[in-house]
């Protein structure tokens, strides 16, 4: 069954294309097949969708995902982990590896890759373990899993840091040979052994294990200078100190092949949502400091910070509803993630809405190589182009409520708080996978 | 009051009421009948998740004092160590009609997550929380300082005249020690700020918290400068953890280079002691390490009170458990006023 037949031509009506003048976007086939004057006659065979007022990005690339399939069915599968994906304006997703079994070999990246194409929410790209079993000592089948019907192309140890010096120089090495990247958790070990939270005022108040900046900045630097070295790409994860905004830029004004993200977390909240010991703001790197806040929003606006990705990291109720120090760290994002930039970004006047396709859609699918080829992400939005595309009601606010979210699990930082702009509707290849702000349900076996 | 959680947040007022009321109940305990009816028929659970049986002993003390039911429950020998949550032993503790519920944990936090997550209704006490609080500790601190020290008369007589309703304006007071892990120096510098002494803490740059500018306290890493400059009224020295000595690892995570160092720059001994006013009381929360942190012949001398601070923990502890659970109504009841 081709998506020719399946799908209906949709006429997005009035859709502001990165936030410019009005237009009515046609998709069929799969792909945009036409640009029209704002409120054109629709055909009987076209299926028009009113975007007026809607703005229309491109469909969100997340390079930072963690679905928890395999392993940690009861927080997260990769179904209802792309489902609320697409119900936040994600086309694709990067599946971190830190599963059960870890994705370190050809067969688990496989597996993840295909039970993600066959829920058809969004394109899922596993990311492949630096290590084997994210355990620092030895390289895990890297060229496996780029070989792969996968097509891993990201490598991370994620939610560990790749500590040892050597082994993070032949990771680096190793994939060049088919222009992978390796993302780094930048997590000094010894300087956070049984860390809690940033290190600072609150932390000393707190009496909670500090978390120190320096031990992510000395990675970071680390890092750069051995990308610098072997000539090859490093990615950072979630970036979340002043001072690593400098070593990025300063290593950018050198040459060096990185790129960097942030979470949605850390350009909005501090380490001062610690003090009621909620542990719904333990997350790792811990909230920082206001300051720290401001540099990654600055940072972010004059790209020095290349995208924002989400590091969505559900987790059970029980793994959140204890005292502090046993708690899990993470929370998720993938729904409010649009919101929280649109806010800190755009409605501040530091970014346009050509701003946020870059950072959210087309930049993250550059560095996972996904941005070419038959199921390109993070193209721009023109006739010929895949038809992946999100419409965004800015002027919309909502008030987040974690219990009625797609996602499996409730551990958002945003329960209870009012963020502006709405997910109105998803398009993956010209299928709608989210209308009217609700996840359409595909019939079974029907893929795009 | 329904809680006794941090003394950060504990107003002036509530903090000296605390302090009279324990004088109130160490009146009481010189007399041949020690036990008060006050809180017949009102359950306290000791809930312990960390090993202190000091602290245990005195919580139990002050609460049968004062004839409430007294169930001690321990992490050892409990489903805790099955793994039960701290949620689930909250709720069972709540079926089971806790009024009182004194807490002990490893966490920081635990205690304000035990009051404030809707698990319990029950008044919750601080008993140590991780590297965070120990407001008993604090206060029993306070009440042994002010009556040593408060209403002194200009020749330094020991013990002159009531100090009910004072506060501890114009002390001085030096805490010593491991600080960064410890939660009686932060209970104390937030207490003895907020009744007016002037805190100074000493200690290894190792040992004092990155953050710890906002306090409301002066931070010296030399112990004989502040006891020659400052004249303190008391000195509290705080209890070395033998881990801290190793660290974690291969020992490059040690906080000082070794016990002979560490015992040199910042042990009480006796030459220090005599650079010390007359008046000057040497307090220690126990238990002690001597030879480490304070030697024997300060730990023995007649200005040591840290027998005594064990004594009036009983008396604050019954304060607080009376303040929380009887409040005001059942003063008269009580025979306290």
């Amino acid at each position: 069954m081709s998506e020719q037949t399946t799908n209906p031509t949709y006429v997005l009506q009035g859709a502001a294309p990165l936030g410019a003048d009005p237009v009515d976007l046609v998709l069929a086939g799969g792909v945009i097949t036409e640009v029209r004057a704002a409120h054109s006659p629709v055909a009987d065979d076209e299926t028009a969708v009113d975007a007026t007022g809607l703005v229309a990005l491109p469909g969100l690339v997340d390079l930072h995902t963690h679905l928890r399939e395999p392993g940690r069915e009861d927080a997260e599968t990769i179904v209802s982990g792309t489902r609320a994906a697409a119900v936040g304006g994600f086309t694709a997703v990067h599946a971190m590896a830190n599963t059960t079994p870890v994705a370190d070999t050809a067969g688990v990246v496989e597996q993840v890759w295909r039970i993600g194409r066959d829920a058809g929410w969004v394109d899922v790209h596993p990311v492949g373990a630096v290590s084997v079993g994210l355990e620092g000592h030895q390289l895990a089948e890297i060229g496996a899993m780029a070989d792969s019907a996968a097509r891993v192309r990201v490598f991370s140890d994620d939610g560990k840091c790749v500590w040892d010096p050597i082994l993070m120089r032949r990771a680096l090495e190793y994939v060049k040979a088919f222009d992978g990247v390796v993302a780094q958790h930048a997590q000094e070990p010894r300087l956070t052994e049984g860390a809690q939270m940033n290190e600072g005022v609150v932390s000393a108040e707190l009496g909670l294990a500090g978390w120190p900046a320096v031990a992510e900045e000395a990675i970071i630097a680390r890092d750069v200078l051995l990308a610098e070295h072997v000539g090859s790409r490093l990615h950072v994860c979630h970036l979340s100190t002043a001072g690593s905004v400098e070593i990025i830029r300063w290593a950018k004004g050198r040459g060096i092949d990185v790129t960097a993200e942030v979470t949605p977390h850390h350009l909005v909240l501090t380490d001062e949502l610690a003090r009621d010991y909620d542990p719904t703001f333990k997350v790792n790197p811990p909230l920082r400091t206001a300051a720290d806040v401001e540099a990654v929003r600055q940072g972010l606006a004059d790209g020095t910070i290349d995208i924002v990705a989400t590091d969505h990291a559900p987790h059970t109720r029980e793994d959140k509803d204890c005292e502090w120090a046993a708690a899990a760290f993470g929370m998720t994002g993938l729904e409010t993630a649009l919101s929280v930039v649109q806010q800190t970004m755009v409605d501040s006047g530091r970014m346009t809405w050509a701003d946020v396709a870059r950072v959210l859609s087309a930049a993250p699918a550059r560095i996972g190589r996904i941005d070419e080829g038959p199921t390109a992400q993070g193209r721009p939005l023109e006739v010929g182009e895949p038809a992946n595309v999100v419409l965004v009601d800015p002027a919309a606010r909502r008030v987040v409520d974690g219990r009625s979210q797609a996602t499996a699990s409730t551990n958002t930082p945003f329960h209870g708080h009012e963020l502006p702009g709405r997910v109105v509707a998803t398009f993956l290849r010209g299928r709608a996978t989210v209308l009217e702000g609700a996840p359409v349900e595909q019939v079974a076996g029907v893929r795009s | 009051m329904k809680h006794l959680l941090s003394t950060a947040d504990l107003a002036r007022a509530d903090a000296i009421r605390i302090l009279d009321t324990a004088a109130q109940m160490a009146a009481t305990q010189s007399r041949e009948i020690k036990k008060l009816p006050t809180l017949r028929g009102r359950t306290v659970v000791n809930l312990f998740f960390e090993d202190s049986t000091r602290t245990r002993i005195s919580f139990e003390t002050a609460a049968k004092r004062l004839s409430a039911d007294v169930i001690n429950f321990s992490a050892k020998g409990s489903s805790v160590s099955k793994g039960e949550s701290l949620k689930d032993t909250a709720l069972t503790l709540q079926a089971m009609g806790a009024d009182a519920v004194v807490i002990r944990h490893q966490a920081s936090g635990a205690p304000h997550t035990l009051a404030h997550a809707g698990w319990v209704e029950a008044a919750v006490v601080n008993a140590g929380d991780g590297m965070h609080q120990h407001p008993t500790q604090a206060l029993l601190d306070a009440f042994t300082m002010r009556r040593h020290l408060v209403g002194r008369g200009a020749a330094g007589a020991s013990i002159v005249g009531d100090p009910t309703g004072q506060d501890l304006a114009g002390l001085r007071i030096a805490v010593v020690g491991d600080v960064l892990h410890s939660r009686v120096a932060r209970s104390n510098v937030h207490l003895l700020h907020t009744l007016g002494a002037q805190v100074t803490l000493v200690a290894p740059p190792t040992l004092v918290p990155v953050g710890v500018e906002t306090w409301p306290c002066d931070v010296s890493y030399h112990l004989d400068e502040v006891l020659a400059e400052t004249a303190p009224d008391a000195v509290m020295m705080l209890r070395v953890q033998r881990e801290r000595m190793s660290g974690s690892g291969a020992g490059g995570g040690a906080f000082f280079p070794n016990p002979l160092e560490y015992t040199r720059n910042y042990g009480l001994d006796g030459r220090r002691l005599a650079l010390l006013p007359d008046h000057t009381i040497v307090m220690h929360p126990g238990p002690m390490n001597r030879g480490l942190e304070i030697s024997a012949e300060a730990a023995d001398s007649p200005r040591a009170v840290i027998v005594e601070q064990v004594a009036n923990g009983v008396a604050v502890r019954m304060a607080v458990l009376y303040l929380l659970l009887a409040g005001d109504a059942s003063k008269e009841r009580a025979g306290l006023e």
